[in-house]
């Protein structure tokens, strides 16, 4: 799954319009404790997370991930946008519950983290 | 042997807004000499804990990064307040982050053992009103 298609299968509306949308999206992910997705996190993963502050971009940039989704319509930061937007990550807020995307992103076939030996 | 590379950045006590930066800029900087994928992974885990760490607990600090031509060694010295008990700051889960760090998502008591895990060599030097020194070590293969 591309980010772009990850974009049409949530309906989320895309915060950064100029961010690559043909990434590979390897894996979905939710967690709002960094420190945590900085030990689980994935090259390629879709991220949700109700947190809005800049480190989140630092992070997913760190991991080199495809997308961060902010469910419930929570509102990005203005400056955490700019961040993404210089970072080259994709920002995407969607109206649904983490839960709800986690379900719809599973049934796509999109799997969860590998467990690491 | 020989240090192919030597920067230093300075990091500031409570600057959670900026707090990243040296770890995003030494990743893209690791990333151009050509260090590999997996390395650049573990590098980039421990070093962005560390420098988390002097933003939520040290009085401000310094990371600095080495290169050499079979590792990469990233050095955390802060000037204070200095860690009391290190067995207990190595367990899981322990956390004396303040509540504005919680907030943020930080605080999960995974920092300091997932610098352990992600390096070669890990070594944890701290005196109370001194300061703390964690040297980390990455293998190049």
């Amino acid at each position: 799954m591309t980010v772009k298609e990850l974009i049409e299968l949530t309906g989320a509306t895309d915060m950064t319009p100029d961010s690559p949308k043909d990434t590979e999206v390897t894996c979905g992910y939710t967690c709002d404790l960094l420190s945590w997705v900085m030990a689980h996190g994935k090259a390629g993963m879709a991220w949700i997370t109700v947190q809005t502050h800049m480190n989140v971009i630092a992070v997913a940039s760190l991991m080199e991930m495809a997308a961060v989704i902010i469910p419930e319509d929570i509102e990005m930061e203005e400056a955490t946008l700019q961040k993404a937007k210089e970072e080259d990550i994709t920002v995407l807020q969607s109206s649904r519950t983490a839960y709800e995307l986690c379900a719809l992103m599973a049934e796509a076939g999109l799997p969860g983290t590998p467990r690491e030996a | 042997m020989a240090v192919l590379m030597e920067k230093v950045f300075p990091v500031e006590a409570g600057a959670y807004g900026t707090a990243g930066e040296a770890s995003t800029t030494i990743k893209r900087t690791l990333k151009q000499l050509g260090v590999g994928a997996e390395v650049l992974r573990h590098v980039s885990v421990a070093c962005y804990e560390v420098e988390l760490n002097l933003v939520i607990h040290s009085l401000g600090g310094t990371l600095t990064l080495q290169v050499e031509p079979d590792k990469v060694t990233l050095i955390s010295k802060d000037v204070g307040p200095g860690i009391p008990d290190i067995e207990k700051a190595m367990t899981e889960g322990f956390s004396t982050a303040n509540e504005e760090a919680r907030t943020l998502g930080f605080g999960a008591g995974m920092g300091l053992p997932n610098m352990k895990r992600n390096s070669t060599e890990f070594d944890i030097q701290s005196e109370v009103g001194v300061g703390t020194t964690i040297t980390m070590s990455f293998a190049l293969k």
